[in-house]
Protein backbone atom coordinates (compact mmCIF):
# COMPACT_ATOMS: atom_id res chain seq x y z
CA UNK A 1 0.00 0.00 0.00
CA UNK A 2 1.50 3.35 -0.86
CA UNK A 3 1.22 6.03 1.68
CA UNK A 4 0.19 8.60 -0.79
CA UNK A 5 -0.94 8.86 -4.01
CA UNK A 6 -1.34 11.21 -7.13
CA UNK A 7 -4.55 10.19 -9.26
CA UNK A 8 -2.65 12.29 -12.36
CA UNK A 9 0.76 13.00 -13.85
CA UNK A 10 -0.04 16.75 -13.70
CA UNK A 11 -1.06 16.65 -10.33
CA UNK A 12 1.01 18.86 -8.09
CA UNK A 13 -0.64 17.72 -4.80
CA UNK A 14 -0.82 14.13 -3.54
CA UNK A 15 -3.32 12.23 -0.81
CA UNK A 16 -2.02 10.64 2.61
CA UNK A 17 -3.48 7.40 2.73
CA UNK A 18 -2.10 7.30 6.53
CA UNK A 19 -1.22 9.77 8.68
CA UNK A 20 2.41 11.16 7.64
CA UNK A 21 5.36 12.29 9.64
CA UNK A 22 7.96 14.91 9.02
CA UNK A 23 11.36 13.73 7.51
CA UNK A 24 9.78 10.61 5.67
CA UNK A 25 10.77 10.00 2.82
CA UNK A 26 8.08 9.11 0.28
CA UNK A 27 8.48 7.49 -3.57
CA UNK A 28 5.08 8.98 -5.09
CA UNK A 29 4.88 8.88 -8.79
CA UNK A 30 8.34 8.99 -9.48
CA UNK A 31 9.44 11.80 -6.95
CA UNK A 32 11.35 11.56 -4.07
CA UNK A 33 9.57 13.59 -1.08
CA UNK A 34 10.85 14.65 2.12
CA UNK A 35 7.52 15.14 4.45
CA UNK A 36 8.14 19.22 5.87
CA UNK A 37 4.70 18.88 8.06
CA UNK A 38 2.68 16.55 9.69
CA UNK A 39 0.10 15.71 7.21
CA UNK A 40 -3.41 13.87 8.46
CA UNK A 41 -4.46 10.95 7.12
CA UNK A 42 -6.19 12.09 3.53
CA UNK A 43 -5.06 15.62 3.73
CA UNK A 44 -2.97 16.93 0.24
CA UNK A 45 1.02 17.01 0.54
CA UNK A 46 3.11 19.27 -2.15
CA UNK A 47 5.01 17.09 -5.00
CA UNK A 48 6.35 20.03 -6.26
CA UNK A 49 7.27 24.14 -4.94
CA UNK A 50 3.96 25.87 -5.75
CA UNK A 51 4.03 29.39 -5.68
CA UNK A 52 1.76 31.79 -4.53
CA UNK A 53 -0.84 32.41 -7.26
CA UNK A 54 -0.51 28.85 -9.12
CA UNK A 55 -3.19 26.75 -9.47
CA UNK A 56 -3.42 23.49 -7.57
CA UNK A 57 -3.77 20.19 -9.51
CA UNK A 58 -5.55 17.32 -8.65
CA UNK A 59 -7.25 14.46 -10.70
CA UNK A 60 -5.02 16.49 -13.56
CA UNK A 61 -7.64 19.66 -12.56
CA UNK A 62 -7.25 22.80 -10.89
CA UNK A 63 -8.73 22.97 -7.68
CA UNK A 64 -7.76 26.14 -6.32
CA UNK A 65 -5.24 28.89 -6.00
CA UNK A 66 -1.97 28.74 -3.96
CA UNK A 67 -2.48 31.86 -1.17
CA UNK A 68 1.08 31.18 0.09
CA UNK A 69 4.32 29.69 -1.53
CA UNK A 70 4.45 25.83 -0.87
CA UNK A 71 7.33 24.17 -0.54
CA UNK A 72 7.53 20.10 -1.43
CA UNK A 73 6.81 18.19 1.16
CA UNK A 74 4.28 20.56 3.15
CA UNK A 75 0.82 20.33 3.98
CA UNK A 76 -1.71 21.89 1.62
CA UNK A 77 -5.26 22.69 3.12
CA UNK A 78 -7.28 25.51 3.74
CA UNK A 79 -4.45 27.71 5.30
CA UNK A 80 -2.45 27.67 2.37
CA UNK A 81 -5.32 27.32 -1.00
CA UNK A 82 -8.33 29.57 -2.02
CA UNK A 83 -11.67 28.31 -3.70
CA UNK A 84 -11.86 30.30 -7.04
CA UNK A 85 -15.59 29.19 -7.11
CA UNK A 86 -18.63 31.12 -5.82
CA UNK A 87 -16.77 33.19 -3.58
CA UNK A 88 -19.33 35.74 -2.79
CA UNK A 89 -17.21 37.38 0.03
CA UNK A 90 -14.91 38.94 -2.53
CA UNK A 91 -17.07 41.40 -4.19
CA UNK A 92 -17.98 41.43 -7.71
CA UNK B 1 -22.71 -10.88 -14.86
CA UNK B 2 -26.28 -11.04 -14.55
CA UNK B 3 -28.04 -9.29 -17.52
CA UNK B 4 -31.25 -9.39 -15.71
CA UNK B 5 -33.24 -8.80 -12.24
CA UNK B 6 -36.21 -9.58 -10.88
CA UNK B 7 -38.75 -6.55 -10.89
CA UNK B 8 -42.68 -5.62 -11.10
CA UNK B 9 -43.84 -4.97 -14.96
CA UNK B 10 -46.32 -2.28 -14.98
CA UNK B 11 -49.05 -1.54 -16.80
CA UNK B 12 -47.10 2.10 -18.90
CA UNK B 13 -44.06 0.00 -19.48
CA UNK B 14 -42.11 1.15 -17.03
CA UNK B 15 -40.34 -1.32 -14.32
CA UNK B 16 -40.42 -1.38 -10.59
CA UNK B 17 -38.34 -2.81 -7.98
CA UNK B 18 -40.15 -2.22 -4.65
CA UNK B 19 -44.04 -2.43 -4.19
CA UNK B 20 -45.58 0.26 -2.19
CA UNK B 21 -48.73 1.24 -1.19
CA UNK B 22 -47.90 5.17 -1.04
CA UNK B 23 -49.95 6.93 1.28
CA UNK B 24 -49.70 10.94 0.07
CA UNK B 25 -50.65 13.76 2.16
CA UNK B 26 -51.28 16.62 -0.12
CA UNK B 27 -50.34 19.47 2.29
CA UNK B 28 -47.87 19.26 5.42
CA UNK B 29 -51.55 19.30 7.50
CA UNK B 30 -52.27 15.74 6.61
CA UNK B 31 -48.62 13.94 6.88
CA UNK B 32 -49.13 12.79 10.33
CA UNK B 33 -52.56 10.86 9.33
CA UNK B 34 -50.61 9.84 6.24
CA UNK B 35 -47.59 8.66 8.11
CA UNK B 36 -49.82 6.80 10.63
CA UNK B 37 -51.55 4.76 7.98
CA UNK B 38 -48.71 3.94 5.95
CA UNK B 39 -47.34 2.27 8.94
CA UNK B 40 -49.78 0.14 9.96
CA UNK B 41 -50.05 -1.34 6.30
CA UNK B 42 -47.13 -3.53 4.53
CA UNK B 43 -44.93 -2.09 2.37
CA UNK B 44 -46.78 1.03 3.50
CA UNK B 45 -45.13 4.07 2.55
CA UNK B 46 -45.98 7.95 3.41
CA UNK B 47 -44.41 11.28 2.11
CA UNK B 48 -44.47 13.21 4.74
CA UNK B 49 -44.01 16.99 3.68
CA UNK B 50 -43.88 20.67 4.74
CA UNK B 51 -45.43 22.00 1.99
CA UNK B 52 -48.91 21.54 -0.28
CA UNK B 53 -50.13 25.52 0.68
CA UNK B 54 -48.89 28.99 0.69
CA UNK B 55 -46.88 28.50 -2.39
CA UNK B 56 -47.01 30.23 -5.15
CA UNK B 57 -45.29 29.99 -8.92
CA UNK B 58 -42.17 27.68 -9.36
CA UNK B 59 -42.58 26.39 -5.81
CA UNK B 60 -45.66 25.27 -6.06
CA UNK B 61 -45.78 23.54 -9.42
CA UNK B 62 -42.33 21.98 -8.05
CA UNK B 63 -44.67 20.62 -4.91
CA UNK B 64 -46.95 19.13 -7.03
CA UNK B 65 -44.95 18.07 -9.53
CA UNK B 66 -42.77 15.83 -7.41
CA UNK B 67 -45.99 14.44 -5.31
CA UNK B 68 -47.56 13.35 -9.00
CA UNK B 69 -44.14 11.84 -10.00
CA UNK B 70 -43.89 9.39 -6.90
CA UNK B 71 -47.53 8.65 -7.08
CA UNK B 72 -46.74 7.73 -11.17
CA UNK B 73 -43.62 5.95 -10.32
CA UNK B 74 -42.91 2.38 -10.91
CA UNK B 75 -42.06 1.65 -7.64
CA UNK B 76 -45.58 2.45 -5.85
CA UNK B 77 -48.15 -0.29 -6.56
CA UNK B 78 -51.36 1.62 -5.77
CA UNK B 79 -51.69 5.23 -4.33
CA UNK B 80 -53.86 6.33 -1.15
CA UNK B 81 -54.08 10.29 -1.26
CA UNK B 82 -54.93 12.09 2.02
CA UNK B 83 -56.15 15.37 1.64
CA UNK B 84 -57.45 18.45 4.44
CA UNK B 85 -59.72 19.93 1.80
CA UNK B 86 -58.84 23.50 2.04
CA UNK B 87 -55.43 23.27 0.66
CA UNK B 88 -53.97 24.11 -2.72
CA UNK B 89 -52.51 21.17 -4.41
CA UNK B 90 -55.52 19.29 -5.71
CA UNK B 91 -55.65 15.78 -4.21
CA UNK B 92 -57.77 14.61 -7.63
CA UNK B 93 -54.54 15.53 -9.75
CA UNK B 94 -52.21 13.44 -7.85
CA UNK B 95 -54.86 10.62 -8.13
CA UNK B 96 -55.04 11.19 -11.85
CA UNK B 97 -51.23 10.47 -11.59
CA UNK B 98 -51.26 7.45 -10.44
CA UNK B 99 -54.35 6.30 -12.55
CA UNK B 100 -52.45 7.72 -15.76
CA UNK B 101 -49.91 5.05 -14.91
CA UNK B 102 -52.35 2.04 -14.25
CA UNK B 103 -52.46 2.23 -10.55
CA UNK B 104 -55.22 1.96 -8.37
CA UNK B 105 -55.50 5.00 -6.00
CA UNK B 106 -58.58 6.51 -4.11
CA UNK B 107 -58.76 9.86 -1.51
CA UNK B 108 -60.10 10.81 1.32
CA UNK B 109 -60.32 14.06 3.25
CA UNK B 110 -59.81 14.69 6.54
CA UNK B 111 -62.31 17.10 6.72
CA UNK B 112 -64.87 14.71 4.57
CA UNK B 113 -63.83 12.07 6.94
CA UNK B 114 -64.63 14.49 10.22
CA UNK B 115 -61.22 14.41 12.35
CA UNK B 116 -58.00 12.72 12.36
CA UNK B 117 -59.57 9.68 14.24
CA UNK B 118 -62.21 9.10 11.61
CA UNK B 119 -59.64 9.44 8.62
CA UNK B 120 -57.07 7.41 9.80
CA UNK B 121 -59.57 4.26 10.51
CA UNK B 122 -60.63 4.76 7.45
CA UNK B 123 -57.25 4.85 5.44
CA UNK B 124 -55.95 2.03 6.83
CA UNK B 125 -58.82 0.10 6.06
CA UNK B 126 -58.58 1.62 2.40
CA UNK B 127 -54.78 1.24 2.43
CA UNK B 128 -54.62 -2.32 3.72
CA UNK B 129 -57.05 -3.49 0.64
CA UNK B 130 -54.73 -2.10 -2.00
CA UNK B 131 -51.74 -3.59 0.02
CA UNK B 132 -53.78 -7.23 0.14
CA UNK B 133 -54.25 -6.94 -3.94
CA UNK B 134 -51.31 -5.75 -4.11
CA UNK B 135 -49.33 -9.28 -2.75
CA UNK B 136 -51.00 -11.02 -6.21
CA UNK B 137 -48.36 -9.12 -8.20
CA UNK B 138 -45.35 -11.09 -9.39
CA UNK B 139 -41.72 -10.12 -9.42
CA UNK B 140 -40.59 -10.91 -13.27
CA UNK B 141 -37.27 -11.11 -15.00
CA UNK B 142 -36.70 -7.80 -16.19
CA UNK B 143 -33.56 -6.33 -18.45
CA UNK B 144 -31.30 -4.00 -16.52
CA UNK B 145 -32.09 -1.04 -20.04
CA UNK B 146 -35.26 -1.08 -17.55
CA UNK B 147 -33.12 0.91 -14.90
CA UNK B 148 -32.52 4.29 -13.63
CA UNK B 149 -29.59 4.57 -11.22
CA UNK B 150 -29.50 8.01 -9.34
CA UNK B 151 -26.11 8.30 -8.19
CA UNK B 152 -25.44 10.43 -5.30
CA UNK B 153 -22.34 10.93 -2.32
CA UNK B 154 -22.78 12.53 1.24
CA UNK B 155 -20.74 13.18 4.16
CA UNK B 156 -17.93 12.80 1.31
CA UNK B 157 -14.45 12.39 2.58
CA UNK B 158 -11.00 12.02 0.47
CA UNK B 159 -11.78 8.28 0.27
CA UNK B 160 -15.24 9.03 -1.94
CA UNK B 161 -13.08 10.64 -5.30
CA UNK B 162 -10.07 8.03 -5.00
CA UNK B 163 -12.22 5.10 -4.34
CA UNK B 164 -16.22 4.43 -3.88
CA UNK B 165 -17.16 7.38 -6.90
CA UNK B 166 -15.47 6.31 -9.12
CA UNK B 167 -16.09 2.66 -8.12
CA UNK B 168 -19.41 3.77 -8.44
CA UNK B 169 -18.93 5.64 -12.11
CA UNK B 170 -17.85 1.99 -13.24
CA UNK B 171 -21.14 0.86 -12.39
CA UNK B 172 -22.99 3.75 -14.18
CA UNK B 173 -20.86 3.30 -16.92
CA UNK B 174 -21.88 -0.68 -17.33
CA UNK B 175 -25.73 0.20 -16.74
CA UNK B 176 -25.32 2.78 -19.62
CA UNK B 177 -23.66 0.62 -21.76
CA UNK B 178 -26.65 -2.00 -21.18
CA UNK B 179 -28.87 0.58 -21.92
CA UNK B 180 -29.66 2.08 -18.87
CA UNK B 181 -29.63 5.27 -17.44
CA UNK B 182 -28.25 7.42 -14.75
CA UNK B 183 -28.74 10.62 -13.31
CA UNK B 184 -26.49 12.69 -11.23
CA UNK B 185 -27.85 15.91 -8.91
CA UNK B 186 -26.52 18.65 -7.06
CA UNK B 187 -25.57 21.46 -8.95
CA UNK B 188 -23.35 23.43 -6.58
CA UNK B 189 -20.97 20.33 -6.51
CA UNK B 190 -20.07 19.69 -9.96
CA UNK B 191 -18.56 23.58 -10.31
CA UNK B 192 -15.19 23.24 -10.51
CA UNK B 193 -16.12 20.01 -12.57
CA UNK B 194 -18.32 21.06 -14.82
CA UNK B 195 -15.57 21.19 -17.37
CA UNK B 196 -15.24 17.25 -17.85
CA UNK B 197 -18.57 16.66 -18.11
CA UNK B 198 -19.70 19.20 -20.71
CA UNK B 199 -16.40 17.43 -22.44
CA UNK B 200 -18.27 14.41 -22.36
CA UNK B 201 -21.74 15.60 -23.60
CA UNK B 202 -23.31 13.56 -26.26
CA UNK B 203 -24.53 17.25 -28.05
CA UNK B 204 -23.94 20.78 -28.13
CA UNK B 205 -27.16 21.17 -26.02
CA UNK B 206 -26.91 19.49 -23.09
CA UNK B 207 -23.21 21.15 -22.61
CA UNK B 208 -24.95 24.46 -22.73
CA UNK B 209 -27.55 23.85 -21.02
CA UNK B 210 -25.46 21.84 -17.93
CA UNK B 211 -23.01 25.39 -17.78
CA UNK B 212 -25.96 27.77 -17.73
CA UNK B 213 -27.14 25.74 -14.65
CA UNK B 214 -24.04 25.55 -12.70
CA UNK B 215 -23.32 29.77 -13.24
CA UNK B 216 -26.71 30.37 -11.91
CA UNK B 217 -26.10 28.20 -9.01
CA UNK B 218 -22.77 29.91 -8.52
CA UNK B 219 -24.31 33.48 -9.39
CA UNK B 220 -26.87 32.65 -6.53
CA UNK B 221 -24.05 32.06 -3.83
CA UNK B 222 -22.54 35.14 -5.29
CA UNK B 223 -25.72 37.33 -4.93
CA UNK B 224 -25.98 36.52 -1.16
CA UNK B 225 -22.32 38.05 -0.75
CA UNK B 226 -21.04 34.98 1.30
CA UNK B 227 -18.11 32.36 1.10
CA UNK B 228 -19.99 29.04 -0.39
CA UNK B 229 -17.08 27.58 1.85
CA UNK B 230 -19.52 28.31 4.42
CA UNK B 231 -21.39 24.86 3.63
CA UNK B 232 -19.38 23.47 0.77
CA UNK B 233 -16.92 21.92 1.54
CA UNK B 234 -18.89 20.98 4.76
CA UNK B 235 -17.06 21.32 7.94
CA UNK B 236 -17.22 17.84 7.80
CA UNK B 237 -15.19 17.58 4.15
CA UNK B 238 -12.92 19.89 5.21
CA UNK B 239 -11.67 18.03 8.41
CA UNK B 240 -11.41 15.08 5.99
CA UNK B 241 -9.20 16.99 3.79
CA UNK B 242 -10.96 18.09 1.69
CA UNK B 243 -9.96 21.64 0.56
CA UNK B 244 -12.16 23.30 -1.51
CA UNK B 245 -15.34 23.17 -3.30
CA UNK B 246 -13.81 22.50 -6.57
CA UNK B 247 -11.48 19.43 -5.29
CA UNK B 248 -14.62 18.16 -3.64
CA UNK B 249 -16.33 18.48 -7.07
CA UNK B 250 -13.73 16.25 -8.98
CA UNK B 251 -14.25 13.55 -6.96
CA UNK B 252 -17.80 14.03 -6.65
CA UNK B 253 -18.54 13.83 -10.82
CA UNK B 254 -16.67 10.46 -10.89
CA UNK B 255 -20.04 8.85 -9.68
CA UNK B 256 -21.68 10.14 -13.02
CA UNK B 257 -19.03 7.21 -14.89
CA UNK B 258 -16.04 7.85 -16.59
CA UNK B 259 -17.45 7.39 -20.70
CA UNK B 260 -21.22 7.33 -19.74
CA UNK B 261 -21.99 10.56 -22.47
CA UNK B 262 -23.89 13.33 -21.04
CA UNK B 263 -27.23 13.29 -22.90
CA UNK B 264 -29.59 15.63 -20.63
CA UNK B 265 -29.98 18.44 -18.05
CA UNK B 266 -33.36 18.27 -16.73
CA UNK B 267 -35.11 20.71 -13.51
CA UNK B 268 -35.68 19.37 -10.08
CA UNK B 269 -37.85 16.40 -10.33
CA UNK B 270 -38.78 16.13 -14.18
CA UNK B 271 -38.67 12.91 -15.55
CA UNK B 272 -35.59 11.19 -16.82
CA UNK B 273 -36.36 10.68 -20.02
CA UNK B 274 -33.32 9.61 -22.10
CA UNK B 275 -30.50 6.93 -22.05
CA UNK B 276 -27.17 7.34 -20.82
CA UNK B 277 -25.94 10.40 -18.31
CA UNK B 278 -28.65 13.26 -17.08
CA UNK B 279 -27.91 16.00 -14.97
CA UNK B 280 -30.70 17.17 -12.51
CA UNK B 281 -30.75 20.74 -10.86
CA UNK B 282 -31.09 19.74 -7.39
CA UNK B 283 -29.50 20.81 -3.98
CA UNK B 284 -26.61 19.45 -2.78
CA UNK B 285 -28.69 18.94 0.53
CA UNK B 286 -28.62 15.02 0.34
CA UNK B 287 -32.66 14.37 1.46
CA UNK B 288 -34.01 17.03 -1.20
CA UNK B 289 -31.56 16.04 -3.85
CA UNK B 290 -32.59 11.89 -3.67
CA UNK B 291 -36.32 13.22 -3.44
CA UNK B 292 -35.84 15.08 -6.87
CA UNK B 293 -34.04 12.46 -8.63
CA UNK B 294 -36.45 9.73 -7.38
CA UNK B 295 -39.51 11.56 -8.70
CA UNK B 296 -37.32 12.15 -11.81
CA UNK B 297 -38.13 8.29 -12.05
CA UNK B 298 -35.00 6.48 -10.39
CA UNK B 299 -35.78 3.52 -9.22
CA UNK B 300 -32.91 2.81 -6.93
CA UNK B 301 -30.08 5.44 -5.64
CA UNK B 302 -26.40 4.65 -5.31
CA UNK B 303 -25.45 7.01 -2.33
CA UNK B 304 -21.90 6.80 -1.39
CA UNK B 305 -20.16 8.17 1.85
CA UNK B 306 -16.82 8.71 3.55
CA UNK B 307 -17.55 10.01 6.67
CA UNK B 308 -21.12 7.57 6.73
CA UNK B 309 -24.64 8.84 6.71
CA UNK B 310 -28.10 7.53 7.83
CA UNK B 311 -30.60 8.79 5.47
CA UNK B 312 -32.80 6.70 2.88
CA UNK B 313 -36.07 7.48 0.49
CA UNK B 314 -39.74 6.40 1.24
CA UNK B 315 -40.42 4.23 -2.24
CA UNK B 316 -36.85 4.36 -3.76
CA UNK B 317 -33.83 1.44 -1.90
CA UNK B 318 -30.84 3.40 -1.55
CA UNK B 319 -27.83 1.39 -1.19
CA UNK B 320 -24.93 3.18 1.05
CA UNK B 321 -21.32 2.56 0.08
CA UNK B 322 -17.76 3.68 1.70
CA UNK B 323 -14.40 3.71 0.76
CA UNK B 324 -13.42 4.88 4.49
CA UNK B 325 -12.17 1.54 6.43
CA UNK B 326 -12.86 3.08 9.79
CA UNK B 327 -16.66 4.01 8.64
CA UNK B 328 -17.06 0.68 7.38
CA UNK B 329 -16.67 -0.22 10.81
CA UNK B 330 -17.70 2.25 13.09
CA UNK B 331 -20.94 2.85 11.28
CA UNK B 332 -21.93 -0.82 9.61
CA UNK B 333 -25.74 -0.70 10.29
CA UNK B 334 -26.16 1.88 7.73
CA UNK B 335 -23.61 0.29 4.97
CA UNK B 336 -24.18 -2.13 2.55
CA UNK B 337 -21.12 -2.27 0.48
CA UNK B 338 -17.22 -1.55 2.12
CA UNK B 339 -15.04 -0.52 -1.17
CA UNK B 340 -11.96 0.43 1.40
CA UNK B 341 -10.13 -2.88 -0.83
CA UNK B 342 -9.44 0.19 -3.13
CA UNK B 343 -7.39 2.38 -1.22
CA UNK B 344 -5.25 -0.41 0.05
CA UNK B 345 -4.73 -2.59 -2.74
CA UNK B 346 -6.89 -5.25 -1.63
CA UNK B 347 -9.39 -4.95 -4.46
CA UNK B 348 -9.58 -3.15 -8.04
CA UNK B 349 -11.91 -0.79 -9.28
CA UNK B 350 -13.15 -3.00 -11.49
CA UNK B 351 -13.47 -5.64 -9.14
CA UNK B 352 -15.51 -2.92 -6.48
CA UNK B 353 -17.81 -2.39 -9.39
CA UNK B 354 -18.28 -6.06 -10.14
CA UNK B 355 -19.58 -6.40 -6.86
CA UNK B 356 -21.85 -3.33 -6.54
CA UNK B 357 -23.30 -4.17 -9.48
CA UNK B 358 -23.96 -7.27 -8.09
CA UNK B 359 -25.48 -5.93 -5.09
CA UNK B 360 -27.39 -3.13 -7.57
CA UNK B 361 -28.82 -6.34 -9.35
CA UNK B 362 -29.45 -8.25 -5.83
CA UNK B 363 -31.67 -5.06 -4.54
CA UNK B 364 -33.52 -4.44 -7.72
CA UNK B 365 -34.27 -8.26 -7.31
CA UNK B 366 -36.14 -7.50 -3.46
CA UNK B 367 -33.24 -7.63 -1.08
CA UNK B 368 -33.38 -4.97 1.58
CA UNK B 369 -30.76 -2.54 2.03
CA UNK B 370 -29.12 -1.08 5.03
CA UNK B 371 -31.62 2.43 5.16
CA UNK B 372 -34.93 0.20 4.58
CA UNK B 373 -33.75 -2.59 7.29
CA UNK B 374 -33.39 0.76 9.40
CA UNK B 375 -36.65 2.74 8.35
CA UNK B 376 -34.86 5.32 6.93
CA UNK B 377 -37.55 7.05 4.74
CA UNK B 378 -36.38 10.96 4.84
CA UNK B 379 -38.17 13.08 1.91
CA UNK B 380 -37.79 17.09 1.66
CA UNK B 381 -39.32 18.78 -1.32
CA UNK B 382 -36.87 21.21 -2.74
CA UNK B 383 -38.17 24.84 -2.07
CA UNK B 384 -36.61 27.98 -3.79
CA UNK B 385 -39.05 30.76 -2.38
CA UNK B 386 -40.75 32.54 0.48
CA UNK B 387 -43.88 31.20 1.80
CA UNK B 388 -46.86 33.13 1.92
Amino acid sequence: MNAAIAISDQDNVATALEALEPGRVLDIAGSRIVVGAPIPRGHKIALRSIRAGEAVIKYGSPIGTASADIAPGMHVHTHNVESTRGRGDLGR
Amino acid sequence: MAADFLGYKRPDGRIGVRNHVLVVPTVICAAVVAERIANAVPNGAALPHLAGCGQLGPDRRVTHETLAAYCGHPNVGAVLVVALGCEQVIAQHLADAARKAGKAAHVIAIQGEGGTLRTTERGIEIARQMAAELESQRRESCDLSSLILCVKCGGSDYTSGLAANPALGRVADRLVDAGGAAVLGEIAEIMGAEHLLAARAAAPEPAAQLLRVVSRVEAEAIALGLDIRGTQPSPGNIRGGLTTIEEKSLGATHKGGEHTPLTDVVGYSAPVTKRGLTVMDTPGLDVEAVTGMVGGGAQVVVFTTGLGTPTGNPIAPVIKITGNAQTGQSMADNLDLDVSGILDGRETLDGAADRLLAEVIEVCSGKATATERLGHREFAIHRRNPTF
